[in-house]
C-alpha cells in the first residue's frame, strides 16, 4: 500500500485535486482510501456526492468508545473508501490534536489492514504544516510520499517551501519523502517554467501541470469529480494523466528548501521576464 | 555521622564550595549559575548583588513549582468559601488539593469548600473541541450544588494551548447568576520563570474582581489586613489569637483562613501588614494607590520578630492604650517561650541549618533558628526576585526582562470616592523619622552572616553537593527535596507544608518549632543510616561454588 499525503496552501485546490486524481486511480483499477484531515470535513464531498458523512471525531464524541469502522468509513465513487477526521468549530479547541486522535483511531480499528486490500491511502491535509497535529500524517510513517499542490502565485510557493521544511525535518527521522509538486495552474505568467525551476531547486520534480478549466467548477457544483461528471471532458484526461504520473512515480527525495532570498529571486526572474 | 560542629565548620570554605558546585557544569551554565550563587560579604553601605527571577537552565532539576501551583495552590487555595475550579485534566486539580496543609475554620456559616477538589477533568475530546462548554457546565453545577459567594476558575497548560476563553465564560456566568461572583485566572503552568509569575496574576485578579466589592462597615478597633500569610499548619490561627489579645482587628488575611467578604471589604482597613513580600506586595501597592492604605513589612516567624512586628503596628496607630496592651501581651507570652528556649538551647546551640524555600520563608525562619542558637550557613529562595534578597532599594534599577513583561501589570488610579489617606504626609514623615519604615523590605542578605552562602533557585544536584560538603544539622525545603536529603543522612524539615507539624508562627508556634527542631537535630536515627554489618562485619566468608 502506498501512503500519500497532499499538502499545500489553503485554497490552492488540494481537496479538488486529490479527489479528481483518486477518481483517475480508481478508473485504473486501484483500491483507494481517502482520509480528510480538515476540520471542515469537505475532503470527500465529490467522491461521496455530498457532505452527509459523520466525521471520526463526531462519532467518537457521540458514541464514546464503541466505534465501528463502518460508522466512520463510507464507500464513495468507484468503491473508494472515504473517511473524514473532522474537528472543532473555527476558533476553539485543537484541530491538530484531533487529527492525531482520528488517525490513531483508524489504525486501531484496522482501516489499514492487509485484508482491506488498499493500493493507496490518501491524506488530504488542511493548509500549511502549522503545528504538530497537522504534521501527524508525515510523522511515524503514516504517509510516506508527499505531493504539494501549488501554483505560480507567490504565497503558494512560500507555503510549498515551508511544507518542504517540515518534510525535511521528518525525513531525517523517518521514511517520508517528497514525491513532487502538482502545479494547479492559476494562469500566472511563465507558471510552468517557474514551478519546474522551483521543483528543481527543491531537488524534486513538477509531477504534473494541471491547466485551469471551468469544468472543474461545474463538476464541483454537481458534487462530482470531473471524471464522474463528464468522462470525455479534456480536464478529465488531465486528471487521468496526473493519476498515471503518481502511479508510475519513482522519484522520492528529501527536499532542499530554499532560503527566502533565493525564493524571491526565483519569483523576480520568472515573474518579470516579459 | 559523628563529626562535631566545630569540625564541620572548619571543613569548608565558601569559595571552595562555590567552585565545587559549579565544577561540573558546562561553561555557559556555570557562568549563569555563578551569578546566582553568592558568598555573602559584609560590604560597606551596599548589599552584594545576586541574579534572581531568571529562567532555569533546561536539564536542571529545579526546586521551583509552576505558575498554576502559585495561583491555585498558594494564593487562592486557602480561601474557604470560594469554589476553586481547576479547568484542565485531572492531575493538576488532584495534586493541588490540600497538599499545602492550609487550615481553615469553617465559621458559624460552615461554608468551607477546601476539602473538595473541583476540576473539569478535561478529556481528549474536550482538548480537540474546546473545553468552554464543559467549563460552563462545571460552573453551573458548582453553583447549583453550593450557591457559593464566588467561583474561581484556574487555567492549566492545555487550556492556554487550545485558547479556551475562560474570562468570557466567567463573565457570562457571573451575569447569569447575579448573586455569585465568577472570575478566572490565566495561570497556565508554563507562564513566567517560576510560580512567582502567578502570584502576580493572582494578585491582579483578586484586586480586579473582589477587593472593594463590599463597602458595609466592619466593626473593631485598629483595623489591619495581614498580607502573605497562608495559615499553613495553623500559623494564621496563632497570629489571629495574638491580634485579638492585643485588640487589633484583622479584617482580612491574604489568604490564610480567608473568606470572600473579607477580601471584598479589605479596603476598609487602615494598615496593611505584609508577611510574604514576594507573593503579595502587588496587592499591598494597589491597596495603597487606590484606597490610601499604607503598608509595612512584618514577620511573625520568631518571637523577637513577632514582638517587633506588634510594636510596629502599635506605633503606626500611635495609641497609648494599644501600645501598653501590646507590651502586656509580649510580657505575658514570653516566659513560656523563654522557658522552652532555655531548655532546648543547650542541645541546639552551635548547630547549623540550610533553608531553601519560598520567597520569604528562607529569610523568616532564620529568626527561629537564631533564637535556638543555630546558624544558617546557606539559604536561598525558589522564586524570589532581587528585592527579596537585597532589599527594595534595588527596585528602580531592576531590568524587566521579556519573561516578566509577559505578566500583566495593572494600572491603578486612586478611587474617586473611596481614596482616603490614612495618615497625612506630615504624620507619615514623622513616623518614618521615628524609625517606622513604610513600603520597606531590606531583604534576606543583610540579615545573613559573612561568608554564608546565598543561592537562588537551588537544584537537586547542588542541594546534594551542598549537604555532602557542608553537612548541615538540618535542611529545610519542600517535599521534592525531602527524601533525597534524608538519604544523605541529614534531617529534613518541610517549610512549605510543615510535614505534619505547626503552627510555627507567633509565640506558641515558636515553642512548637523549638521542640520540633530539637527532636530532629538530636535524633539518633541518622546514626543508623548504615546497617551494623555494613559498618563492622562480625563475620566474613566467601561462597565456594561447586
Amino acid at each position: 500500500m502506498r501512503k500519500v499525503a497532499i499538502y499545500g496552501k489553503g485554497g490552492i485546490g488540494k481537496s479538488t485535486t486529490t479527489q479528481n486524481t483518486v477518481a483517475g486511480l480508481v478508473e485504473m483499477g486501484r483500491k483507494v482510501m481517502v482520509v480528510g484531515c480538515d476540520p471542515k470535513a469537505d475532503s470527500t464531498r465529490l467522491l461521496l456526492g455530498g457532505l452527509a458523512q459523520k466525521s471520526v471525531l463526531d462519532t467518537l464524541r457521540e458514541e464514546g468508545e464503541d466505534v465501528e469502522l463502518d460508522d466512520i468509513r463510507k464507500v464513495g465513487y468507484g468503491g473508494t473508501l472515504c473517511v473524514e477526521s473532522g474537528g472543532p468549530e473555527p476558533g476553539v479547541g485543537c484541530a491538530g490534536r484531533g487529527i492525531i486522535t482520528s488517525i490513531n483511531m483508524l489504525e486501531s480499528l484496522g482501516a489499514y489492514e492487509e485484508n482491506v486490500g488498499l493500493d493507496y491511502a490518501f491524506y488530504d491535509v488542511l493548509g500549511d504544516v502549522v503545528c504538530g497535529g497537522f504534521a501527524m500524517p508525515i510523522r511515524d510513517g503514516k504517509a510516506e510520499e508527499i505531493y504539494i499542490v501549488c501554483s505560480g502565485e507567490m504565497m503558494a510557493m512560500y507555503a510549498a517551501n515551508n511544507i518542504s521544511k517540515g518534510i525535511m525535518k521528518f525525513a531525517q527521522s523517518g521514511s517520508v519523502r517528497l514525491g513532487g509538486l502538482i502545479c494547479n495552474s492559476r494562469n500566472v505568467d511563465n507558471e510552468k517554467e517557474m514551478i519546474q525551476e522551483f521543483a528543481r531547486k527543491l531537488g524534486t520534480q513538477m509531477i504534473y501541470f494541471v491547466p485551469r478549466d471551468n469544468d472543474v467548477q461545474r463538476a464541483e457544483i454537481n458534487r462530482q469529480t470531473v471524471i464522474n461528471w463528464k468522462p470525455d471532458a479534456r480536464q478529465a484526461d488531465e486528471y487521468r494523466g496526473l493519476a498515471r504520473a503518481i502511479d508510475e512515480n519513482e522519484m522520492f527525495v528529501v527536499p532542499t528548501p530554499l532560503a527566502i532570498e533565493e525564493l524571491e529571486k526565483l519569483l523576480m526572474d520568472y515573474g518579470l521576464m516579459n | 555521622m559523628t563529626t562535631t560542629t566545630s569540625e564541620k565548620q572548619a571543613a569548608w570554605e565558601p569559595a571552595e564550595v562555590k567552585a565545587e558546585l559549579l565544577a561540573r557544569y558546562p561553561a555557559k551554565v556555570a557562568r549563569k549559575r555563578s551569578r546566582q550563587i553568592l558568598i555573602n560579604e559584609a560590604l560597606e553601605n551596599t548589599t552584594p548583588e545576586i541574579t534572581a527571577n531568571v529562567r532555569t537552565t533546561p536539564g536542571i532539576i529545579t526546586m521551583r513549582g509552576c505558575t498554576y501551583a502559585g495561583c491555585k495552590g498558594v494564593v487562592l487555595g486557602p480561601s474557604r468559601d470560594i469554589v476553586n475550579i481547576t479547568h484542565g485534566p485531572i492531575g493538576c486539580g488532584f495534586y493541588s488539593w490540600l497538599t499545602r496543609r492550609n487550615q481553615t475554620d469553617a465559621g458559624p456559616d460552615g461554608e468551607n469548600y477546601m476539602p473538595y477538589c473541583f476540576s473539569t477533568d478535561m478529556q481528549e475530546s474536550d482538548i480537540i473541541f474546546g473545553g468552554e462548554k464543559k467549563l460552563t457546565a462545571a460552573i453551573q453545577e458548582a453553583y447549583d450544588l453550593f450557591h457559593p459567594r464566588a467561583i474561581a476558575v484556574f487555567a492549566t497548560c492545555p487550556v492556554g494551548l487550545i485558547g479556551d476563553d475562560i474570562h468570557t465564560v466567567a463573565k457570562k456566568m457571573k451575569e447569569k447568576f447575579g448573586d455569585c461572583n465568577v472570575f478566572a485566572f490565566s495561570c497556565e503552568g508554563y507562564k513566567g520563570v517560576s510560580q512567582s509569575a502567578d502570584h502576580h496574576i493572582a494578585n491582579n485578579q483578586l484586586f480586579r474582581h473582589i477587593v472593594g466589592e463590599n463597602d458595609s462597615p466592619r466593626e473593631g478597633g485598629f483595623k489591619i489586613n495581614l498580607l502573605g500569610e497562608y495559615n499553613i499548619g495553623g500559623d494564621g490561627f496563632e497570629i489571629d489569637r495574638i491580634f485579638r489579645k492585643c485588640g487589633i482587628t484583622c479584617l482580612a488575611t491574604y489568604s490564610g483562613n480567608s473568606t470572600y467578604d473579607q477580601f471584598a471589604s479589605s479596603h476598609l482597613a487602615d494598615l496593611n501588614a505584609v508577611m510574604c513580600h514576594r507573593s503579595i506586595n502587588y496587592v499591598a501597592d494597589m491597596l495603597e494607590t487606590r484606597f490610601g492604605i499604607p503598608w509595612i513589612k512584618v514577620n511573625f516567624i520568631g518571637v523577637h520578630a513577632t514582638a517587633k512586628s506588634l510594636r510596629k503596628i502599635a506605633r503606626y496607630f500611635g495609641d497609648r492604650e494599644l501600645s501598653d496592651r501590646v507590651e502586656e501581651v509580649i510580657a505575658e507570652e514570653m516566659p513560656e517561650v523563654e522557658k522552652v528556649m532555655a531548655e532546648v538551647r543547650p542541645r541546639t546551640e552551635g548547630k547549623t541549618a540550610m533553608l531553601f524555600v519560598g520567597g520569604s520563608r528562607a529569610h523568616h525562619y532564620q529568626e527561629l533558628f537564631a533564637e535556638m542558637g543555630m546558624k544558617t550557613i546557606a539559604a536561598g529562595y525558589e522564586f524570589a526576585h532581587r528585592d527579596d534578597y537585597e532589599g527594595r532599594q534595588v527596585l528602580p534599577g531592576l531590568e524587566v526582562d521579556a519573561d516578566s513583561r509577559n505578566i500583566e501589570e495593572i494600572r491603578v488610579e486612586p478611587d474617586p470616592d473611596r481614596f482616603r489617606p490614612r495618615k497625612s504626609e506630615k504624620e507619615l514623615r514623622q513616623l518614618t523619622e521615628s524609625g517606622l519604615a513604610f513600603k520597606e523590605y531590606e531583604g534576606m542578605i543583610p540579615d545573613m552572616e559573612k561568608n554564608t552562602l546565598v543561592i537562588d533557585d537551588l537544584n537537586q544536584y547542588e542541594a546534594e553537593k551542598l549537604v555532602e560538603m557542608m553537612r548541615p544539622d538540618i535542611f529545610c525545603a519542600g517535599i521534592k527535596e525531602k527524601y533525597s536529603i534524608q538519604k544523605l543522612g541529614v534531617p529534613m524539615k518541610q517549610l512549605h507544608s510543615y510535614d505534619s507539624g505547626g503552627p510555627y508562627a507567633g509565640f506558641r508556634g515558636a515553642v512548637n518549632f523549638y521542640r520540633e527542631i530539637d527532636r530532629l537535630v538530636n535524633s539518633r536515627v541518622w546514626s543508623y543510616m548504615k546497617a551494623p554489618w555494613q559498618v563492622n562485619p562480625q563475620l566474613s566468608a566467601t561462597y565456594q561454588w561447586e
